[in-house]
C-alpha cells in the first residue's frame, strides 16, 4: 500500500464497477453512453495500473504491492495479492489492451453494446486478478471467472459457427482448471496453506511433483496452448467477434505460460528439469509443425491462430531450457506477441467490417484503396515474421540464442521459424495486399479512419520502440527471473 | 406450568401444528377464492417459527421426552433455512398455483404438515421419532403432488412416488428394525455406545445397515435408486416439483447425519463404501444422462441425482470437514433448485408451461435482467466461481481429497466437467440463439424480486462463503463432539 491505497485491488476492482455501470444503461438505446463509460473506465483501468510501473523497485524479486486480508479462514485462505517484475508487465499490457478493444469495437458492434463492452471490462480486472494472486484459491477464481465473459463475447458477438467454438473453448479450458484444482487441493493437504509462495518452498517427492506437474501442465498447456491441446484455438479465434480474438491472442495465451512461470516451475523444479525434454519437444513440434500448418490457411484469422500457437511455442521452449536468455526471451516474445498478434487481428478485423469475409481469395490489391492500411499492415506483418528491429525480433533472437547453449540442433529447428514465418505470413500480405484490385468489394474499400489510424499508430510506435529499445522490459523483470532460475536449480526432494 | 416450560426446545413445532389447525380452520370460513388471508397467515406461521427457533436457542445439545427428540446447533441451523426454503417456494409458485386453480387451503396446510414432518426428521434422536417425521412428511408430499386431480402426468407420478416412497419407507423401517435387533435399542446415542463397546451383533448391524443405506438412497435419489426422481419431477406441477427438489433435502441431509453419523459412526468402514458406489454411480448417471434431456424439468432431475453423489461424497469422508462440507453442499444445492424452479415458474403463464428447454432460447433478448440470474444460477450448479457452487463443490472435494479418495475425486471432476455441458447449453440458448416467440413476459413482482434476491444470493455468497461455511462447520462439529 505504497500510496495509502491497495493499488492492486483499484487495478482489478475498477474494470469490473465499471463494467457493471455500463450494464446498468441497458439496452441499445443508450448505446452510444455504454460506449463512452466504457471508455472511460477503461482508461481510468489503464491510468492506475501506471504508478505500478513508476513505483516498481527493480532490484528485488519479492513480491510488491502486497495486500493481505482473511477471506475464507475455516480452509486458510486469503485475500493475498502483489505482483514481482514478471505479473507487473502482463498486467500493464492488459490493461492497455482493454483501451484497444473498447476503442476496436465502437462503431462495429452495433446489437447489445452495453453487454460487450461490460463483458471487455469486467474479464480484464479478473485477468488482473490472475495476475496479481497469490492465493491459490483466489488465482482459481479469477482464472474460472474469466472464462464466463470470453464464453459469451465468442457465442453471442462471434461468427456463423460460435456456438460450437465457445462451447469447445469453455469445456477445454474447464477440464484443465479441473485438474489444476485436484493439484491444489493435494498441495493444500500436504502444506496446510493455498499460499502460492509457500508451496515454491514445499519440500515434494519425485513421484509426486510429477503428478502435479501434469496436472498444472493439462491447465496451463490448454490455454498457451501447446501442440496437442492447441485445436481450440483456430476455432475460437475465428469464431470470435475482433475485440475477443485480440483479447484472447495478446492477453489470455500468456496466461498459460504466465502459469508455468508461477506454479509448475517453482511448485515441481525436479519434475520440470525431468520433463524438460516432454517440453522442449512439444515446444518445438508446434514451432515447425504448427507454422507449416499456418503456411496452408486459406482463412487469414486461421493463419493468424496458427502463427500464433508457433510463436507461443517459443515461449515454452524459452522457459523449460532453463537459462536467463531463454527466459528472458520467452518474456520479452510474450509482451511481443501480445502487441504483434493483436495489431494483426485488429488489422483483419478492419478489412472483415468492410468486406465481411475472412478469406484470403476475396482480397488482393488492397494497397490500391487503402493504402495508409496497407503500410500499418506491413509492418505488423513484418513484426509478426521477426524482422530486426521489430519487438518480434528481440524474444526470439534471445530465446535461439539460449537454445543453442543448450542443445545446436534445438536452436536450429527453433531458428527454421524464422523461414517459416516470414514465408506464411508475407506470403499471406501480398495475396491480400498486392497486385491489382481483385472485385468490386476491393475497389469499393475506404482507408482507414481517425480511430483506426490512432489504434494502428500507438500499435506500431510500441512495436517499433520495444524492437529497438527492450531494455525498460527486461529491467523490470530481471530480478525475478533471475530468482526464479537460482530457485529452478535447488532440487526439491 | 413448569412443564410446559420444559418443552422450549420443541415450541417451534409445537406453534406450527397449533397454526395448521387454525389455518385449516380459518380456511374453511373465508370465501375468498385466492386464499390471500390464508396464504399470508402461512408466511407469517414461517416468520413465527423462525422468530421461536432463534429465541430458544441455547448453546449446547438439549435433549426431550425421553431422549426423544435433540435439540443443537444444527437442528437449528437447518430448521431455519427449512423456514426460509418453504416461505421462498410458496413465494414462487403462488401466481403459477393460482392461475391452474390449485392454490387451495389443502396446499397451504398440506405444505405446513410437511414442514412439520422435515421438523421432526430434523430434530430425531430416536429412530421413531426418525420415521414419524419422514412419513409426515411423505404422506403429506404424495397428496400434493396428486393435487392436480385432472392432469393424468400429475397423477400418474403422485402414483409412481408414493409406491416408491413407500417401498423405501418399508425398506428404512426393515433396517431399523435389524438394529434393534442387533443393539436392544432404538436411541441413536445408546445404538452408538453399544456399538463402540462391540456389544452389537455384526451380522444383524451389517444387515440393517445395507437396509437402511439403500433406504435412504431411495429417498435422495441417488442411482441406482433414482427411478422415480425424473418422472416425478417431470409430471409434478412445477411447484410440487420444487417443493420435492429444495426442503426435503435438508430433512434428508440431516436423516442421513443422525443415523449414519451419530448413530452408526464405529460402522464408517461398512458404509463408507456403500456410499462411495453411490456417489459414483449418481455423479455418472445423472450428469450422463442429463446431457439427453429435452424437457428442463427432467434435466434439473438428473442434475439432483448428480448433485446428491456429490453430497455423499463429502460424507462418506467421514471427517467433521466432510459432513459440514456435505451440510454446506445441502444449503447451496437448496437455494440454486429454488432459484432454477423459480424461474420456470416464472417464464410460464396460464395455460403454458416454461419447461422445455426451447423455451429459454433468446431469454438475453427478452429479458436480459431474468438472463443474467439464470446464467448465474447455471454457472453456479456448473461450479464455475465466482458463483457460491464452486465452493461447494470445492469443499466437498477438499474433505474427499484429504480422506485419501484420490480416484473418487478425480472421478467427480470428470463427471462435473461432462456436467457442465449441460448447463452451458442453457446459458447458450439463453445467449446465443435467437427467441422462439416475442411474446411480452409478464412477470409478477414478488417472483422476480425473490429471483433477483436468489441468483445475487449466489454470487455475493460466492464472493463471500466464509460465513455461511463457518456455520455450518459450527453447526456439525457441536452436534458430533459434545453429546
Amino acid at each position: 500500500m505504497i500510496f495509502g491505497y491497495p493499488l492492486l485491488s483499484v487495478v482489478i476492482w475498477l474494470p469490473i464497477v465499471f463494467g457493471v455501470l455500463v450494464l446498468a444503461t441497458g439496452n441499445d438505446r443508450n448505446a452510444s453512453l455504454a460506449r463512452i463509460i466504457a471508455l472511460v473506465g477503461a482508461v481510468l483501468g489503464l491510468l492506475v495500473t501506471i504508478p505500478l510501473y513508476t513505483g516498481f523497485d527493480r532490484m528485488t524479486s519479492a513480491m510488491q504491492f502486497v495486500e493481505m486480508k482473511n477471506w475464507i479462514t475455516q480452509f486458510n485462505i486469503h485475500y493475498h495479492l502483489g505482483v514481482d517484475g514478471i505479473s507487473m508487465l502482463l498486467i500493464l499490457l492488459n490493461a492497455f489492451f482493454t483501451v484497444i478493444v473498447v476503442i476496436a469495437g465502437w462503431k462495429v458492434i452495433e446489437k447489445r453494446v452495453a453487454q460487450y463492452m461490460a463483458c471487455f471490462l469486467i474479464m480484464s480486472g479478473l485477468i488482473n486478478g490472475v495476475f496479481a494472486a497469490l492465493d491459490a484459491v483466489l488465482f482459481y477464481v479469477f482464472w474460472e471467472a474469466m472464462l464466463i465473459p470470453m464464453f459469451l463475447i465468442i457465442g453471442v458477438w462471434g461468427g456463423p459457427n460460435r456456438v460450437y467454438a465457445a462451447i469447445k473453448f469453455f469445456l477445454y479450458t474447464l477440464l484443465g482448471s479441473l485438474l489444476m484444482l485436484v493439484a491444489l487441493l493435494y498441495l493444500y493437504f500436504q502444506s496446510g496453506s493455498f499460499e502460492i509462495l509457500d508451496y515454491h518452498q514445499l519440500p515434494l517427492g519425485m513421484t509426486a511433483q510429477i503428478l502435479i506437474f501434469i496436472a498444472f501442465f493439462m491447465a496451463f498447456a490448454v490455454k498457451v496452448p501447446m501442440f496437442p491441446l492447441h485445436t481450440w484455438l483456430p476455432d475460437a479465434h475465428v469464431e470470435a467477434p475482433t475485440g475477443g480474438s485480440v483479447v484472447l491472442a495478446a492477453i489470455m495465451l500468456k496466461v498459460g505460460a504466465y502459469g508455468f512461470i508461477r506454479f509448475s516451475m517453482p511448485i515441481a523444479p525436479d519434475a520440470s528439469h525431468e520433463l524438460a525434454w516432454l517440453m522442449v519437444t512439444l515446444s518445438l513440434i508446434a514451432v515447425v509443425y504448427i507454422g507449416l500448418v499456418a503456411l496452408a490457411q486459406s482463412d487469414m484469422k486461421k493463419l493468424v491462430a496458427y502463427s500464433s500457437i508457433s510463436h507461443m511455442g517459443f515461449v515454452t521452449l524459452g522457459l523449460f531450457i532453463f537459462n536467463a536468455y531463454g527466459m528472458e526471451g520467452a518474456l520479452l516474445q510474450m509482451i511481443s506477441h501480445g502487441f504483434v498478434s493483436g495489431a494483426l487481428f485488429l488489422c483483419i478485423g478492419v478489412m472483415y467490417d468492410r468486406v465481411h469475409s475472412r478469406q484470403i481469395v476475396d482480397y488482393g490489391g488492397v494497397a490500391n484503396t487503402m493504402p495508409v492500411f496497407a503500410a500499418f499492415f506491413m509492418l505488423f506483418a513484418m513484426a509478426n515474421s521477426g524482422l530486426p528491429g521489430t519487438s518480434g525480433f528481440v524474444g526470439e533472437f534471445m530465446v535461439i540464442l539460449g537454445a543453442v547453449k543448450v542443445n545446436f540442433w534445438y536452436g536450429f529447428a527453433a531458428a527454421t521459424t524464422l523461414v517459416f514465418g516470414a514465408a506464411y505470413t508475407l506470403w499471406m500480405y501480398k495475396r491480400v495486399v498486392f497486385g491489382a484490385v481483385a472485385n468490386d468489394h476491393v475497389r469499393h474499400l475506404h482507408d482507414i479512419g481517425a480511430r483506426e489510424i490512432l489504434l494502428m499508430a500507438v500499435l506500431a510506435i510500441t512495436v517499433l520502440v520495444m524492437g529497438l529499445y527492450p531494455l525498460p522490459l527486461s529491467e523490470i523483470m530481471h530480478a525475478s527471473v533471475n530468482d526464479l532460475l537460482v530457485h529452478m536449480a535447488r532440487s526439491k526432494i | 406450568m413448569s412443564y410446559i416450560s420444559t418443552l422450549f426446545p420443541a415450541y417451534a413445532e409445537i406453534f406450527l401444528l397449533c397454526m395448521i389447525c387454525v389455518i385449516m380452520i380459518v380456511d374453511s370460513l373465508l370465501p375468498s377464492q385466492t386464499r390471500t388471508v390464508t396464504y399470508l397467515l402461512t408466511q407469517v406461521t414461517l416468520l413465527g417459527c423462525s422468530l421461536i427457533t432463534v429465541a430458544t436457542h441455547t448453546t449446547g445439545v438439549a435433549h426431550l421426552f425421553t431422549g426423544m427428540f435433540v435439540d443443537d446447533l444444527m437442528s437449528d441451523v437447518l430448521k431455519l433455512l427449512t423456514y426460509l426454503s418453504v416461505s421462498m417456494m410458496l413465494v414462487y409458485s403462488r401466481s403459477y398455483l393460482i392461475v391452474r386453480g390449485l392454490f387451495t387451503g389443502e396446499l397451504l396446510s398440506l405444505t405446513l404438515t410437511s414442514t412439520l414432518g422435515m421438523l421432526v426428521m430434523i430434530s430425531a434422536s430416536n429412530f421413531v421419532t426418525l420415521y414419524i417425521g419422514l412419513e409426515v412428511l411423505a404422506l403429506s408430499m404424495y397428496a400434493l403432488v396428486a393435487l392436480q386431480r385432472d392432469s393424468a402426468v400429475a397423477t400418474e407420478s403422485a402414483m409412481k412416488y408414493f409406491i416408491l416412497g413407500a417401498m423405501a419407507s418399508g425398506f428404512l423401517l426393515y433396517g431399523m428394525s435389524m438394529i434393534y435387533g442387533g443393539t436392544g435399542s432404538l436411541d441413536i446415542q445408546t445404538i452408538s455406545n453399544v456399538i463402540k463397546a462391540g456389544q452389537g451383533n455384526d451380522m444383524l448391524l451389517v444387515f440393517g445397515l445395507a437396509f437402511l443405506v439403500a433406504g435412504l438412497a431411495f429417498k435422495l435419489g441417488a442411482v441406482p435408486f433414482h427411478m422415480w426422481v425424473p418422472d416425478v419431477y417431470h409430471g409434478a406441477p412445477t411447484a410440487m416439483t420444487m417443493f420435492i427438489g429444495t426442503a426435503p433435502k435438508l430433512a434428508a441431509f440431516a436423516f442421513v447425519m443422525r443415523i449414519l453419523v451419530e448413530a452408526l459412526q464405529p460402522m464408517m468402514i461398512h458404509w463408507a463404501g456403500m456410499l462411495a458406489v453411490l456417489a459414483v454411480l449418481s455423479m455418472g448417471v445423472g450428469n450422463i444422462t442429463a446431457i439427453a434431456q429435452t424437457n428442463i424439468k427432467r434435466m434439473f432431475a438428473y442434475s439432483t441425482i448428480a448433485h446428491m453423489g456429490f453430497l455423499l461424497l463429502g460424507v462418506l469422508s467421514g471427517t467433521l470437514d466432510g459432513y459440514s462440507s456435505a451440510m454446506f453442499y445441502a444449503v447451496i444445492y437448496v437455494l440454486m433448485t429454488l432459484g432454477g424452479f423459480g424461474m420456470i415458474m416464472l417464464l410460464s403463464r396460464e395455460g403454458f408451461e416454461a419447461d422445455n428447454l426451447n423455451d429459454f432460447k433468446g431469454l438475453n433478448q427478452r429479458s436480459p435482467w431474468l438472463a443474467f440470474m439464470m446464467l448465474l444460477l447455471m454457472f453456479s450448479m456448473a461450479g464455475v466461481p465466482p458463483t457460491v457452487g464452486f465452493y461447494a463443490k470445492f469443499s466437498v472435494l477438499n474433505a474427499a481429497l484429504q480422506a485419501g479418495h484420490l480416484t473418487l475425486v478425480i472421478a467427480a471432476v470428470i463427471f462435473s466437467l461432462i456436467g457442465a455441458f449441460y448447463y452451458l447449453r442453457i446459458v447458450k440458448l439463453m445467449y446465443f440463439d435467437a427467441p422462439e416467440s416475442h411474446e411480452k413476459l409478464y412477470m409478477q413482482p414478488d417472483s422476480t424480486l425473490l429471483v433477483s434476491i436468489n441468483g445475487l444470493a449466489v454470487l455475493m455468497l460466492g464472493i463471500m462463503p466464509n460465513t455461511l461455511m463457518a456455520i455450518c462447520a459450527a453447526s456439525v462439529q457441536q452436534s458430533l463432539l459434545l453429546p
